[in-house]
């Protein structure tokens, strides 16, 4: 068994199911999206952003952008686990891996404030 | 000179069935054990044994039993199998097939759960008398396989050391003839180790190869049987080699008998099915010495098939798809590549290949080599040290034929035997043997001859004209002064390979190193086969002449034993004596 | 016909490099085996492994015109399109993403370590029975398909992901045997073997792409044996 510490869900099975719940997410709001914006044609601003200021909405958003940021870093990770090994990088590997994976978590929860502000902030 | 040594219990070399199963009951009883294999364990020829294990475990008949299949076994041999030997593998047979199974072999099975076992030649109830019978225990077609994994398999759980891809070049002995050990050296380095131990095993399978055209694998060279006739050491039964009947033509892959077993048949160019001809009760599922023979009859009749007439076919269409596909699969596979004919709807051509040694090194049922004396029973010396087990070995349970699915049964039976013996030797203190640097040197002087060459034939040349001769001249059926042309050529063939060349000194992975050293051992074997081949003034089993067309169980009724320091031909008694049943007299052999 | 032949000796060669044979087949359709036999005949260096040359004991595994397979059921025909006519070479090099000990010859070391990670034996500690264990041809066809590998490495080194993380990685040869055991209806160490695969490399890295059913010489699924332990591990956790 092999064992990792900076995997998003401790274990390969998680990992695995979160991937594909939070791609389940992503995709059922994409279509929901589309079929919105299909089905109201002249669409304009003010229709929009009381759609997107309802609370259902709101608490929708939440969940879709907690999913993108956990699909990404999880997808991420194991780029850099493909990809940023011993076999490209010597011993430094380890090294190259850790740093790339923090700046990747970085942005993430960069994107998760960000993005909860604009949710709820309001405005 | 100084050379590394390696000390262990003991050494098994070859990592075939045989092998490993020895291998494996040392392991399991903690003795420092190394298994050294030319090859990587799975690789080893085991692997294509294809039709099953012949075993009285009585499924597929409850009430078979293990005195039926060793009657059929002693017929089999054409009476010069040993009966003791013969009863010890029957009789233990199904403890060891269970045995097998309870480490996991993918047995094929029947509806009640237990193992399936399907007809093979040369078996039947009651003594010859009840019928045919269905013993041979199979995983589909590929019971070789799975044996073979499911040794290795346990051989990793019990903690064997392997030394893969390492090639035993000759036996160590200690200034008073007792085995130390083997040199051996590693094809990935080209580092020459001296495994000292004290016990060795060879396991070192069949030589196939001495002929042009065989089931065997490339690597089936003889290797033990060569070093052991290097040394001094003889060989029993040497001229007996079984012919399988149904290699494909123009390949000499092997089709298993269990195509026959599952009721194929064989036909000429007529679509005549000739077998009822030559074995009116047992037809196409007689021994395969005579299975073989009436196709080559058929053949020399001019009833042969195909534009040059040279094969006949096999047919398995009438069996149905389903059949064919859940019992025969490698089989359709295998006909698909190579004849590039689909069984389901069109026969295979087949033509007898060489494909069994049923000599070796004379051993007694605990796997010990025998140093012959007088040739007389109970007059048995033993080699100290050395043990074999499987092909190589001549136990003898095959005498002048073996029976289809007697070789797996013989592997796992003998290997595990000889194993128990020498947990139990090694318990009681067995010594190991002390080489002097003189001795280890005297191992080494074949390398060094390779290594110092520069003149001289191809080793790929010889090698083809070794096994040109060997096929020509000690084929299925055999003449005197046929014989006496081929001993010729293997004499000149002995000069000139004393003093062939090798073109590739390098270290790394030198596979040509190892074709040369092979060449050695094929030379050695061949040329055993060949004088007892000429030897033998009849016909028995596998070995059929011209000149001596019947069999003389006045002077014949015994093994012959090459010996290869005067190159001359004694004799051994067959032991008639079993334990617990009456003897098998000799009677005339027809199925 | 012309046979471009990877070659490397550590002895001599500073580098791999690409030998080309000119070859005369007659026009017949040879495995690649026997042209590799031609061309060994008259260089003896020329180190490959060979042994049953027909399919069963998986020495041979190589890489002939860019795909794995073995060279002994590898009809030149089959090679690629035009090889047999002689309008493109037959091209050999060794099985990819493992060390070359020289030419055609890999290390295979690693391959079997993860082979031996897996526990391919038969695990059950319950007394034996006098007889053989029962298993119904039902239960036993659960094994068809899985008990066939011969350990050739070809889907093992077609594979990206083994490629990336051969260390961490099973692949698809090890984790086809660790479904043949876990589908044997005599083994009793599920818990354990799924235990030891439940990380996010040893079976998880499997992405599906199935180069190694596309490779198999026997015809096996490793990317399907994947997927039902997956769904073994699942219904143990949800």
């Amino acid at each position: 068994m092999v064992t990792s510490v900076t995997n998003p869900g401790r274990n390969g099975l998680y990992d695995w199911l979160l991937q594909r719940v939070t791609a389940v997410v992503i995709g059922a709001y994409s279509i929901g999206l589309i079929g919105f914006l299909v089905l109201n044609p002249g669409l304009d601003y003010e229709t929009w952003k009381a759609c997107m200021g309802s609370l259902p909405m709101q608490m929708i958003n939440t969940l879709v952008l907690v999913s993108v940021l956990l699909h990404a870093w999880a997808g991420l990770w194991i780029v850099t686990t493909d990809y940023l090994t011993r076999a490209q990088f010597g011993n430094a590997a380890t090294g190259v891996r850790l740093v790339v994976q923090m700046l990747i978590l970085l942005l993430c929860l960069v994107y998760l404030l960000w993005g909860l502000v604009m949710i709820w902030g309001g405005a | 000179m100084s050379i590394r040594t390696v000390t262990f219990d003991a050494i098994v070399v070859g990592g075939g069935g045989a092998g490993m199963r020895a291998s494996l009951q040392m392991a399991q009883s903690g003795f420092r054990t190394a298994l050294i294999s030319k090859v990587f364990p799975t690789r080893s020829h085991t692997v294509s044994a294809q039709g099953g294990i012949t075993c009285a475990i009585a499924s597929a008949d409850p009430q078979d039993d293990w005195r039926w299949h060793m009657y059929d076994t002693v017929k089999g041999s054409d009476y010069i199998g040993d009966q003791e030997a013969i009863e010890y593998m029957c009789s233990v047979g199904p403890e060891t097939v269970y045995e097998l199974e309870h480490m996991g072999l993918p047995f094929s099975r029947f509806e009640n759960g237990r193992i399936y076992q399907r007809p093979f030649g040369g078996q039947s109830k009651n003594f010859g008398e009840g019928g045919q019978a269905a013993r041979t225990c199979a995983a589909a077609d590929r019971t070789g396989h799975a044996l073979l994994h499911t040794l290795y398999q346990q051989n990793l759980k019990n903690g064997t050391q392997f030394y893969s891809e390492w090639y035993a070049v000759d036996l160590v002995r200690a200034g008073d003839g007792k085995v130390a050990g083997v040199i051996a050296l590693s094809i990935e380095t080209g580092e020459v180790v001296f495994f000292k131990s004290r016990a060795t095993v060879f396991a070192t399978g069949g030589a196939g190869r001495i002929y042009s055209s065989t089931t065997n694998a490339l690597i089936n060279t003889g290797d033990g049987v060569g070093m052991a006739l290097r040394a001094g050491m003889p060989a029993q039964d040497m001229e007996m080699w079984q012919f399988h009947p149904t290699g494909i033509a123009g390949f000499g892959v092997l089709v298993t008998e269990g195509c026959r077993g599952e009721g194929g048949y064989l036909v000429n160019k007529d679509g005549e099915r000739f077998m009822e001809r030559y074995a009116p009760n047992a037809k196409d599922l007689a021994g395969r010495d005579v299975v073989a023979r009436s196709m080559m009859m058929e053949i020399l009749d001019g009833r042969g098939c195909g534009p040059n007439g040279d094969h006949v076919m096999l047919k398995l269409d009438h069996l149905g798809e389903e059949v064919l596909h859940s019992r025969l699969p490698g089989i359709c596979e295998l006909a698909q590549t190579f004849a590039r004919v689909d069984p389901v709807r069109e026969p295979i051509p087949v033509v007898p290949t060489c494909h069994y040694m049923m000599g070796g090194l004379a051993t007694n049922v605990d796997g010990r080599a025998i140093r012959l004396s007088g040739g007389h029973e109970g007059e048995d010396q033993f080699i100290d040290g050395l043990f074999a087990v499987g092909e190589a070995a001549c136990v003898s349970v095959h005498g002048a034929n073996r029976l289809g699915g007697n070789s797996l049964l013989d592997l796992v039976v003998f290997g595990r035997a000889a194993g128990l013996y020498i947990e139990e030797a090694l318990r009681q203190g067995m010594e190991q043997a002390e080489p002097s640097a003189d001795d280890l040197d005297q191992a080494m002087s074949r390398l060094r001859r390779w290594d110092a060459s520069e003149k001289g034939e191809s080793v790929a040349d010889l090698r083809r004209e070794l096994q040109e001769t060997m096929q020509n001249h000690f084929g299925v059926f055999r003449k005197g002064d046929l014989m006496a042309e081929g001993v010729n050529k293997l004499a000149d063939l002995r000069e000139r390979i004393a003093s062939a060349r090798l073109d590739d000194k390098s270290q790394a992975f030198n596979t040509a190193r190892i074709e040369a050293l092979e060449l050695d051992n094929l030379l050695e074997v061949a040329e055993a086969t060949a004088l007892a081949a000429q030897g033998r003034t009849e016909s028995r089993g596998a070995h059929s002449r011209y000149d001596y067309p019947d069999r003389d169980d006045e002077n014949w009724l015994c093994h012959s034993v090459y010996d290869p320091k005067s190159g001359k031909l004694g004799k051994r008694q067959v032991n008639f004596a079993p334990r617990t049943v009456e003897t098998f007299q000799p009677k005339v052999r027809t199925y | 016909m012309k046979v471009s032949v990877y070659r490397y000796n550590p002895e001599t060669d500073r580098e791999p490099w690409m030998e080309d044979f000119e070859v005369d087949t007659g026009g017949r359709d040879l495995m690649v085996l026997d042209v590799l036999a031609m061309i060994k005949e008259r260089d003896p260096g020329l180190a490959y492994r060979r042994s049953c040359r027909e399919g069963v004991c998986g020495s041979d595994g190589m890489n002939i015109n860019g795909r794995n397979a073995l060279a002994c059921v590898t009809p030149l025909s089959e090679a690629a399109p035009g090889v047999l006519e002689g309008r493109k070479p037959l091209v050999i090099r060794p099985l990819p993403g493992l060390p070359v000990i020289r030419d055609l010859a890999v290390d295979m070391g690693i391959f079997y370590e993860q082979y031996e990670k897996v526990q391919p034996y038969l695990i059950n500690d319950e007394p034996a029975p006098a007889i053989e264990r029962l298993q119904s041809p039902e239960e036993r066809a659960k094994l068809d398909g899985l008990y066939e590998c011969i350990l050739c490495a070809c889907c093992t080194t077609s594979c990206p992901s083994f490629w990336w993380n051969p260390e961490r990685f099973l692949g698809p040869a090890a984790l086809l045997q660790s479904w043949r055991f876990l589908a044997d209806s005599r083994d009793r160490a599920t818990e354990e073997r799924l235990d030891q695969l439940d990380d996010p490399f040893s079976l998880f890295r499997c992405r599906g792409i199935m180069n190694c059913v596309s490779v198999c010489p026997k015809g096996l699924n490793p990317t399907r044996a994947i997927g039902h332990i997956r769904s073994k591990l699942l219904e143990r956790a949800v």
